[in-house]
Order: C-alpha cells, then structure tokens, then sequence
C-alpha cells in the first residue's frame, strides 16, 4: 500500500475518493432519507447528454455534463410541482431523454470520442489535477448551502406541508436541493461514472442508516463508509485488474449487504426499520 | 384579551376538478372559542381546515385569519394534520420534530436559537411528552406521536389551534387525558377541532358546526335534527346513537 502512494495517479484517486465520498455522504443522506433515489438516477443520466454536448461543442464535458445534470434537476422539480405530471414520470422520460441526447451528440461529433467509456463507467485513476480542484470547490459549495440551510431541509424531508404552514419556502428549498444533488453527481462521475453514481450516492447513506437515527451523524459516518468502499474498491481493482468504478460499487453493495445483514440479526424481528434497497 | 375574529370565511366555495367540496361555507371564529366540526368522511372537513391555512385556494369567497389573507395570517396558526404520514424510520428525535414549530421564528439560514428549545422543552413539558424527547419519533405509539405533534403547533405560539381527527390515531384511554390537554390549551387559544366522532366532540368542545358540503353553525352546540339529517342525510336516530341529548334540538 505505501508502494502505491508513490504514484500521483494513486495519490490523485485517493484525493478524488476523499472528496467525492465528502459531497457524496452529505446529499446521500438526504437522497435516502427523502426518498431521492430515483430522481437522482434519472439526474445522472440526464447528465450525460450534457457530457455528449460537451464533446459536441469542444469543451469540457464534464462541465456540459454540469448543466445538464442542474438543467434536469430543475426541471423535473418543477415539472413534478407545477403541472399535473407526476414526478414519477417526470423521472421516466428525462432519465432516457438524456442519454439519448448524449448518444445523438457524440454520434454527431466527428472522429472518436475519448474517455467516453470513463464518463459512463467512472476512471478514478485518471482524474486530471483540475478536476480535482473543481471537486474540491464544489464539495466547499455543498457544505456552506447544506449548513445555512440544514434545518430547512430537515424540515421538508420530514413534512412539507407542515414546512410550508411554517413559511418556510418549500418548492425553492426542495429545487435548491435537486441543484445540489445535480452536483454532486457531477463530482461522482468522476470517481464511478454516469451509469454506476447512485449507488455510491445510496449505498453508504442506507448502510450507516443502520446505526444511528441521527441525520448528522448519519452524514458524517455516510463520508466515511463512502471512503472506505472506495478505498477498498480502488485497491482490489487494482490488485485484480478490474475496472475501478464497477469494483467500488460491488464492495459498497457486498458491504452493504453484510451491514444490513448483521443489524436484521442483531435487532432481532423486528421489522420497523426498512431502510431502501440500493438501485 | 379582547374577543375578536381570530378566523373568518365568507361564502368561501372549494371546487376539486369540478367537484364541489365546500360550498357558500360561513364561518366566524373568535378568540375564546372551542369549535367542534363534525360531518361525514367526504364532508370536506380536512378541506376547510386547508382553506383556513392557505393551503388550498378557494374559488370564491373570502378567508381571513387575524385580519389577514391565510398565507401571512397562518403564522397564527398551529396545526396538527389529520395522517403524518411521515417515514417511520426516519432519523429525527421527538425534539427535532417539536424544533421544526420554530422554524418561522428562528428563520431562515439561521440555526434554532436557546429561546427556541426552551420552548420546545416547554410544550413537551405540557403534553407530558418531555422524557421521551431524545427517542426516534417512528418509535412511539401514534398516541404519543400525536401528543408530539401537537407540541410542535404549540411552540408556533399560536392563537390558533387547528386539530384535524386528533382523536383517530389516540387510544380510549389516552382520549381523556388528551382532552384534558385541549382544556388547559383553550384558555389560551381558539381551537378548532376536526372530528366525525360526534359523541366525544359534543362532551368537550363549546361550540359544534357540521359539514357536509355546506356548514351549518349557530354559534352554539345547538344543531337541529333536520340539520343534521341533511349532514349526514341518514335518519339522525342512526347517527345519534349515544350523544349526549344537549347536542341535540329537543324533540316536538
């Protein structure tokens, strides 16, 4: 393992698990507790048409991949609010929208398309230096919003409607949350790509709900559990020869399962606490 | 306090897709009142109570709560929904949920301030729910979580208090001390409460309206047998099975 660390890429994919499980265990919780899961999925696949545009247009794909994960979140939010469209559906359409959208634009974009695979399967090993940065601002990003507004969110996790009785403005609350969700995955591709994020962004949250019935612990242990399955999914993709994003989500849901497992056992019958099935 | 018009609607109409839910609804509520709203299910009675807090809009008519449109006046308002309907494994404690009443005080982008938990300790305190507040609220009975609930309306400082069938989910025996409860509450606040359970109603509240549809309401717990008839459109022998006989006109 020290061996290891004498590679910059080893040392940049370690950063980059480290940052991504930070943003990643903080909205994970609250994609799990509010039951997130699905508009979440269908937010990351949206993002890849902004990936495809990204291509398309020559420039960053992940920062097309940006826009379309917030364009989409928002969307669907209010999609699901403001018309008599159930959000459900909302998230059936936009899912497969975008993915078609990235197919189109890279199918229109002349020559080969590098790194494709990495943005649909994640590359934690080849994570430029600058994406690191950006991980990093956007982790500082999601920390200030979720700590100015934790309580609000809370609240609205818990029940709107009592949120909006207390004037609480329940429908910007709820899209301000989508947009952070929409960037978290976006630091998330990175690490396991567009097709494999909402496992990592569930999985942690749902094994530490196990534990404890407190959301901020829940945050903090979903960090380190998100840290830990990507450490040891690295490693063993590594050591295997396996692809690293597809490694940490096995760890994540084989751990996952243990965890779960073993807290049914030691909790005996009952069957009070269900906590949702990783996707 | 003077006894003035904490709510009034005025020919207030609620339409759902073209289906009426309340019609022509009058109501005046002052300060003191304890009102008893008794109707069948599908009477629109968790409908009223959403009109009152500005939570469905009225196709005609007028709401006012102190003075004001629902959406500024609900400030006045604590509530207690009929269903919470909420996750029962979610990670909040009975004191986070009680915390969430201050939310409009402690404002936005703030944290929940000292004054704010003292509150929160007061109103657990008057529901005799205060040794429990660091359990995980899916854990307690839905008696005691609706003991809760209405800890969490109760540190809105409200001068309203809407009560939608807080009776549903409260066992027999938890019944009594509940009322009890809303007698301490009404001396300092108007309550509203919502409940097709006409016989435990009629015994604590001062004043009964019914609804079905239309209100009928006197201002007092009279209604008369046609009335109710018409509400219930049943005989009232049927539904009056068992209530206290001062609910109810006497009979020619």
């Amino acid at each position: 393992m020290p061996g290891l660390l004498q590679y910059e890429f080893m040392r940049n994919a370690l950063i980059a698990g480290l940052l991504a499980s930070v943003s990643c265990g903080i909205i994970g919780a609250f994609v799990v507790v509010k039951k997130m899961v699905s508009i979440s999925g269908a937010i990351s696949h949206a993002s890849f048409g902004g990936i495809g545009l990204g291509y398309f247009l020559r420039v960053s794909p992940i920062l097309g991949g940006l826009f379309f994960s917030t364009l989409s979140a928002l969307g669907m939010g209010l999609v699901s609010r403001r018309t008599r469209l159930s959000e459900d559906t909302a998230i059936g359409i936009m899912w497969a929208v975008g993915m078609a959208a990235g197919i189109i634009f890279i199918g229109l974009t002349p020559g080969y398309a590098p790194d494709l695979f990495s943005y649909l399967f994640g590359s934690i090993l080849t994570v430029p230096l600058l994406d690191i940065i950006m991980m990093l601002v956007l982790d500082i990003f999601i920390i200030i919003v979720i700590s100015l507004l934790y309580k609000e969110f809370f609240a609205i996790s818990f029940d709107e409607e009592f949120a909006t009785v207390m004037g609480v403005p329940t429908e910007a609350l709820y899209l301000t949350l989508l947009c952070l969700v929409a960037l978290t995955i976006v630091i998330l591709i990175r690490i396991v790509g567009v097709i494999l994020v909402i496992a990592l962004l569930t999985i942690p949250a749902a094994a530490v709900r196990q534990f404890t019935y407190n959301l901020k612990l829940m945050m903090v242990l979903s960090i380190v559990f998100g840290a830990l399955f990507t450490f040891a999914g690295l490693l063993l993709s590594y050591y295997l020869d396996l692809a690293s994003g597809a490694t940490i989500i096995m760890v994540s849901a084989v751990s996952f399962f243990i965890i779960y497992g073993a807290s049914r056992l030691r909790k005996g019958r009952h069957r009070e606490i269900d906590a949702p099935l990783p996707v | 306090m003077e006894n003035s018009d904490v709510v009034k609607l005025e020919d207030v109409s609620v339409h759902y897709g073209g289906i009426p839910a309340l019609e022509g609804v009058n109501l005046t509520v002052k300060q003191d009142d304890f009102i008893g709203i008794i109707g069948p299910n599908g009477g629109g009675k968790t409908t009223l109570l959403r009109v009152i807090l500005g939570l469905v809009k009225p196709a005609a008519g007028k709401v006012t709560v102190i003075g004001e449109p629902p959406e500024k006046g609900r400030r006045h308002i604590g509530y207690v929904a009929q269903y919470n309907l909420f996750d029962r494994s979610f990670p909040a404690s009975v004191f986070e949920v009680a915390l969430m009443g201050r939310l409009r005080q402690s404002g936005l982008f703030h944290p929940y301030r000292q004054v704010d938990k003292e509150a929160v300790i007061q109103a657990l305190e008057t529901v005799e729910m205060l040794g429990m507040k660091d359990r995980r609220i899916g854990e307690l009975s839905s008696g005691q979580q609706q003991r809760v609930f209405v800890a969490r309306a109760l540190v809105t400082e409200p001068r309203v208090l809407l009560l939608d069938e807080p009776m549903a989910s409260v066992d027999p025996t938890m019944q009594t001390t509940f009322y009890e409860l809303l007698e301490k509450l009404k001396k300092k606040m108007a309550v509203i409460m919502v409940s097709h359970d006409i016989g435990a109603v009629s015994i604590y509240v001062d004043k009964i309206a019914c609804l079905n549809r239309h209100l009928f309401y006197h201002d007092s717990k009279e209604i008369t047998t046609e009335e109710l008839e018409s509400v219930y459109q049943c005989p009232v022998e049927m539904i009056a099975h068992g209530v206290p006989h001062r609910v109810l006109k006497e009979h020619k």
